[in-house]
């Protein structure tokens, strides 16, 4: 293919996604705002006024970013995840790409372009709905596009390794629940790392989560746990292991070719 | 004679042990409509998956219209296109988007997947259902709609498993004359069925596989040639020519009481 018909193949796939997360709104986008507003509801106005300020800020403004970027790697997550899986095993309609000349990459960039789409639209709808509760300072812009698009990058290719390998509808749900939940809430989303006692601030450096919330959060308020370089080659390496993964499934056909 | 598929000693093992090919060899030439006939589980819809790229072969080699697949699967996969058993369609997704989309795979431009989708959908009788989604077409029409989808490409050589089944009688012959026009334009069709009279209505030459292996192969007048007037006055006459031909070679042998 040449670049232009691969731009075409991929411009196709992420056509397509974004066709239906549009159709099924109340599906993609409504419960994320719901669950936003309710965590600023509790934890920013009712129990963070009596909690006063963290990191020199008040809480609200504290657990904005980190509540955003919670949003952002599930919905970035679980639309690829449930794409790639629902296509091949539903509809088996991911044929239709496996027959096609797209290669192995596109096909990649694809799911994963519409997964970042999805994450980023959600932190957006999410940061709206923050400003109805507490007004929000931006230090950084480019810091906040910038571990914003790593997130979702991240998540959405992981999504898309599980999706390959998922056999049931179980090994789509159990991963959100039991391993991406306890790493956002272990991250940091609602608490600063460096008032974690002893093992329990080492365990939360080898949580991803942990340095996107410290980067987010950094484009806000100006503070970090932790250096944004270090951040940022962490996540970059995980980004390039992820996409080697899933190069290697789509190449070999491991879980989508007999 | 030029080839539009090369396969040489194709074989299959899937993960649990079964052999679903052994070793198979076909040649079909430029231009023309082969008919793969077998029973349920003789290899027919593995073979279609390993020339089209779904499943992955064990051993041996193929060629599609001289490409070789292991070594350029990308450029082969482009002169193929493929109708599967199973309706594979995106059950909420409009007729013209279906077939658009799969045009966008191929690197085809919008503008021209458009125009070339709604030619395809006239041609096989969908125009009026347009924008419907494919989950309010009946199996027939969904089956035509794959039959578009694949087509969008203008492939060289169009892979039909079973595309007929499930399928009125009337509709089905409209589509054997649609396939037919296909062929009169240069595109190799190659067809398994399970309505054998569909394939001596279409097919110039056939290939019958039983358990993974081919056991008859040649143009449909010396396959039919093989058909043993004895066994009709042993047996009694039941079908047609091709049908008592097929049993007689995939047939179990009676066991012993």
């Amino acid at each position: 293919m040449t670049p232009y018909e691969q731009w075409i193949s991929f411009s196709t796939i992420v056509r397509k996604d974004v066709v239906r997360m549009l159709r099924i709104w109340p599906q993609t986008f409504l419960p994320s705002l719901v669950t936003a507003a309710l965590y600023f509801l509790i934890f920013g106005a009712f129990i963070g006024s009596r909690i006063g300020s963290v990191e020199g800020v008040p809480y609200i403004v504290f657990i904005v970013p980190g509540l955003v970027m919670m949003q952002a790697v599930m919905n970035a997550y679980t639309n690829v995840a449930f794409v790639m899986f629902q296509s091949k095993f539903f509809n088996r309609n991911i044929d239709e790409i496996l027959v096609s000349p797209t290669p192995p990459w596109v096909l990649i960039s694809g799911f994963v372009a519409g997964g970042v789409l999805r994450g980023m639209t959600t932190a957006l709808l999410v940061l709206l709905v923050a400003l109805a509760f507490t007004p929000l300072t931006i230090a950084n812009g480019f810091v906040i596009a910038l571990f914003l698009v790593l997130a979702t990058v991240i998540f959405a290719l992981g999504g898309l390794a599980n999706g390959v390998f998922a056999s049931s509808i179980d090994g789509i749900n159990i991963v959100p629940t039991f391993v991406l939940t306890p790493l956002v809430y272990l991250g940091g989303v609602f608490y600063s790392a460096k008032t974690l006692p002893g093992i329990w601030g080492k365990i939360t450096m080898i949580d991803p989560i942990f340095y996107l919330v410290n980067g987010f959060r950094y484009g806000f308020i100006g503070k970090s746990d932790i250096s944004l370089g270090f951040s940022i080659s962490v996540l970059c390496g995980l980004a390039a292991v992820l996409f080697a993964t899933a190069f290697y499934l789509l190449r070999t056909g491991l879980g989508l070719r007999q | 004679m030029e080839l539009a598929l090369d396969i040489r000693n194709l074989t299959k093992t899937y993960a649990d042990g079964t052999a679903a090919l052994r070793g198979v060899s076909l040649q079909v030439p430029k231009g023309d409509f082969y008919a793969l006939l077998g029973p349920n589980g003789a290899g027919k819809t593995t073979l279609i998956g390993i020339v089209t790229g779904l499943v992955n072969k064990t051993g041996g080699s193929l060629r599609i219209d001289g490409v070789d697949f292991d070594a350029y699967p990308e450029r082969a996969r482009r002169r193929v296109g493929v109708v599967p058993q199973n309706l594979n369609v995106d059950f909420f997704g409009r007729a013209i988007d279906i077939v658009v989309n799969q045009g966008g795979y191929y690197g085809i431009p919008r503008s021209i997947a458009l125009k070339r989708a709604d030619e395809l959908l006239k041609a096989v009788g969908l125009a009026d259902k347009r924008t419907a989604q494919a989950r309010q077409l009946s199996g027939g029409m969904q089956r035509r709609l794959m039959i578009a989808r694949a087509l969008i490409h203008e492939p060289d050589l169009l892979f039909l498993d079973e595309p007929t089944a499930g399928v009125d009688i009337e509709m089905r012959r409209g589509m054997w004359d649609y396939l037919k026009t296909l062929t009169a334009r240069g595109v190799t069709i190659l067809l398994t069925t399970h309505y054998l009279e569909e394939a001596e209505q279409l097919a110039k030459h056939v290939a019958i596989i039983n358990k993974g292996a081919i056991v008859a192969n040649g143009t449909m007048e010396d396959i039919l040639a093989r058909y043993d007037e004895s066994q009709r006055e042993r047996d009694g006459y039941r079908g047609s020519r091709l049908e008592e031909v097929f049993l007689q070679l995939t047939r179990e042998p009676e066991k012993p009481s």
